[in-house]
């Protein structure tokens, strides 16, 4: 095939995938780097890509130390508490003591938080969140990041790391190609900071047709955080935690603003108050440390969103759903309403086109809520992601291997998506992870840890005929039909991914089986996801756009196959709403109070499984 | 509701094509004029509708759940720093107009260049501050929190 490649040699700092945690990593990188060479390569348009897109309405974790409102650790013990326990607190705690110089920086380079007139301090919309009108958001922060580095690639569909040839499992850089011309891009970099995002659409979504892209979490999250890291071999943990949103039907709408700032509130089809109903019976599965419900609305323990939208499931399977969102008491109030609607319009437009199409008028009438189908991600109410080390001065033996957002792989960092453990960072969390793992990595670097790397051509070479076998695979065989999609040879990207979201949907707890599988389900899924990764050897792709689908399908398929292991692996149900081992209905902290740690050897694909001790912060006084 | 284009707009620029965060918004080698090639693909992110000179991009809802005869259109304009919606329900019953700022200062002028503030010192670096910190997380003289500072610990267990 006659497309170039294009090599850009003597990186010091490669971010791979620039959303909020990569524009974060490069943004950072310089002021530790000034004179490092500092590149970002991205698949969309860094103006416009990752997750905050289309912008955000709200800032969803900021202390507020500046105005005594919270510290850090009591952000660490509300995500503890919502996630069941299993956080990597080191993590989180040095995300939440950096977290708002990122937003006090985002204040001056023009991005509009509101305040609240009375108290001259950030407009509060909950504990955490504060209000913004962020539509540019994103713009704004790829201003800085375009600011800091030396040069940005955009429409570079990542597909590899690059590894060293001289010290086993250090990283040596990236390779991808570029997403208009189709020319091979190789990336020789000393460090590679991993920003790419989540997955969405790796389960069969509730939507058919064209609906299928308006997915909670964006369409092109493709997962590609975990499927570069697993495939370099590095460590990942709780990717068996998945996430389900409780959202405005069909549009998936945000609900935060709703119930916090315009305090509306659900009920069933009767009109009844129906979560404290499954309360006593929840209780019993998790136990009474994790579900209180006498104290738990004045303590600093929340109620955790998986219990929450267990008793959501449960309504609407007892046969007494729709569950409605109360909308028509605050919208009377025309600002309450004009909030709503800009709620919408500044994160999700697509809710306020399907309320324009449908006559809903929250004001007149009560909207319908829905469970999303799971997602795989690390930045929200769920914590999947790479193994990482903690920084020197808070992490135990365990969690700590010389260099801050590190993962087991050298010279690997990550931000964001990528990193495991730390739910609830959030935008302005994700963006302070990118600016830890950068300076991290110049550390790294500036402690000779990357010299004498070496990378042959025949990697090169090798990656290169990788990337670009669909295309070939299809060329081979189009012309053996006449027309059409159906050929013995090979599958397409869109059918792959439906068989994947199919299988991912039945036996790994989707929303046609009401989030539940077991020990055989499990074992049967992961049969066919063998087979499934044997067929993708087999993709066909037209055309470079193709191509890219064909790579997003293969970095989902890895993400997802981690994903069946680590739910195989924990044999209990740790969240009941988010999914249910139905072999193993009840909380165990006798033998799960762990970290779930995996390892896919990248020779062999073979799988290993650990636990690793779950450390808290307590107060130092406690024994 | 995915993207479509209306033909007599276009002018076939490419600024949807450059933005779309879903590589979803091509150029139709018949007409040279973009369209949406993937609708099942597309998040409703109106990047390439707001990206538009012509406001020749429009948007649909999804046909698997929204009727037809609504619209959500609108103007974002970055040197006036705000943004405009209006929104036309299907019954003709509500047509609101709601606008919102963007941004509070001239594009990009308030963003600092790291290479040429003055370099951080070995100490910094050996510390566990970022660039403007501790200043910028409390805007007071106040230092970095650690578990120490908090009166904490990390404890191996089962603690809530």
């Amino acid at each position: 095939m006659a497309y170039q490649t294009i090599v850009e040699d003597n990186i010091d700092i490669l971010v791979a995938g620039a959303g909020l945690g990569g524009t974060g990593a490069a943004w950072e990188a310089r002021f530790w780097g000034q004179n490092k060479k500092i590149v970002i390569a991205e698949k969309a348009n860094i103006d416009r890509s990752g997750a905050v897109a289309q912008g955000l309405y709200a800032i969803n974790c900021y202390m507020g130390t500046r105005f005594g409102e919270n510290n850090p650790e009591d952000h660490v013990r509300y995500a503890r508490m919502d996630l069941m326990g299993m956080v990597r607190e080191d993590l989180l705690f040095d995300m939440a003591r950096h977290v708002d110089s990122a937003v006090h920086q985002f204040e001056e380079w023009g991005l509009p938080l509101m305040k609240d007139p009375k108290k001259g301090n950030y407009l509060r919309e909950g504990r955490w969140q504060i209000m913004i009108h962020g539509e540019s958001y994103k713009p704004i922060v790829a201003e800085a990041a375009k600011k800091s580095a030396d040069k940005v690639f955009n429409r570079i569909c990542v597909t590899h790391l690059l590894m060293d040839e001289s010290k086993e499992n250090r990283v040596a850089g990236a390779v991808g190609f570029n997403v208009r011309t189709g020319n091979y891009h190789v990336f020789k970099s000393k460090t590679v900071i991993v920003g790419a995002g989540g997955a969405s659409n790796i389960y069969k979504p509730r939507s058919v047709g064209e609906g299928a892209g308006r997915v909670w979490y964006a369409p092109w999250s493709s997962g590609s955080a975990y499927g570069l890291m697993i495939e370099a071999g590095a460590k990942m943990t709780q990717m068996e935690n998945k996430i389900v949103l409780a959202r405005f039907k069909d549009g998936y709408g945000p609900v935060g603003a709703y119930f916090l700032h315009l305090k509306t509130y659900t009920q069933n089809c009767h009109g009844e108050e129906y979560e404290s109903n499954w309360f006593p019976g929840l209780t019993e599965m998790v136990g009474k440390e994790y579900l209180d419900t006498e104290n738990q609305h004045f303590s600093h323990k929340p109620i955790p969103t998986c219990l929450r939208n267990h008793a959501f499931i449960s309504e609407v399977n007892a046969g007494r759903g729709p569950i409605h969102m109360v909308t028509m008491e605050a919208f009377q109030d025309p600002h309450l309403e004009e909030i709503g609607w800009h709620n919408f319009l500044g994160m999700t437009v697509g809710q306020a086109v399907l309320w324009a199409a449908t006559d809903v008028d929250p004001k007149n009438q009560n909207p319908e809520l829905t469970t999303s189908e799971p997602y795989v991600m690390g930045s929200h109410a769920t914590g999947c992601g790479a193994w990482c080390s903690g920084p020197e001065d808070l992490s135990p033996p365990e969690y700590f291997w010389g260099y801050n957002r590190m993962t087991t792989v050298e010279g690997l960092f990550g931000a964001g998506d990528a990193v495991g453990g730390t739910p609830h960072a959030f935008s302005s969390g994700s963006f302070t992870e990118g600016r830890l793992a950068a300076k991290a990595a110049c550390q790294y670097i500036d402690d000779g840890k990357a010299n004498g790397i070496r990378v042959s051509e025949q990697q090169i070479e090798k990656r290169r005929e990788e990337i670009y076998k669909p295309m070939e695979h299809y060329k081979v065989y189009r012309n053996e039909i006449v027309a059409g999609s159906v050929n013995p040879n090979y599958i397409n990207p869109r059918q792959g991914l439906d068989r994947l979201q199919k299988m991912m949907d039945e036996y790994c707890g989707g929303v046609t089986v009401s989030y539940m599988t077991n020990e055989k389900l499990l074992n049967i899924g992961l049969q066919k996801m063998k087979l499934l990764e044997e067929d993708l050897e087999k993709l066909g792709a037209a055309d470079i756009h193709e191509l890219l689908r064909s790579w997003e399908l293969k970095h989902r398929h890895l993400a997802a196959e981690s994903v069946f292991h680590h739910t195989l692996f924990r044999k209990e149900t740790r969240w009941p709403g988010y999914y249910y081992r139905g072999d193993a209905m009840k909380l165990d902290d006798e033998n799960w109070h762990v970290l779930t740690v995996s390892r896919r050897d990248p020779k062999t694909g073979e799988y290993t499984m650990e636990k690793a001790p779950c450390y808290h912060i307590v107060s130092e006084k406690e024994e | 509701m995915p993207t479509f284009v209306y033909m007599t707009r276009c002018d076939g620029c490419g600024h949807c094509v450059d933005i779309c965060p879903s590589d979803i918004m091509h150029i139709d080698t018949t007409y040279r004029r973009a369209y949406n090639i993937e609708p099942n693909m597309c998040w409703e992110c109106y990047s390439c509708v707001k990206a538009c000179p012509h406001q020749a991009v429009d948007v649909r809802g999804y046909a698997d759940f929204a009727p037809l005869g609504h619209s959500v259109r609108v103007l974002r304009d970055e040197e006036k720093g705000v943004i405009a919606w209006r929104i036309k329900f299907r019954n003709g019953e509500k047509d609101m107009n709601l606008l919102a700022p963007i941004t509070t200062k001239p594009w990009g002028v308030g963003i600092p260049q790291l290479k040429s503030v003055p370099a951080p010192t070995q100490e910094m670096r050996d510390s566990q501050l970022l660039y403007n910190e501790p200043k910028y997380i409390r805007m007071d003289e106040g230092g970095l929190h650690t578990l120490e500072s908090n009166g904490l610990k990390m404890k191996e267990g089962v603690y809530y």
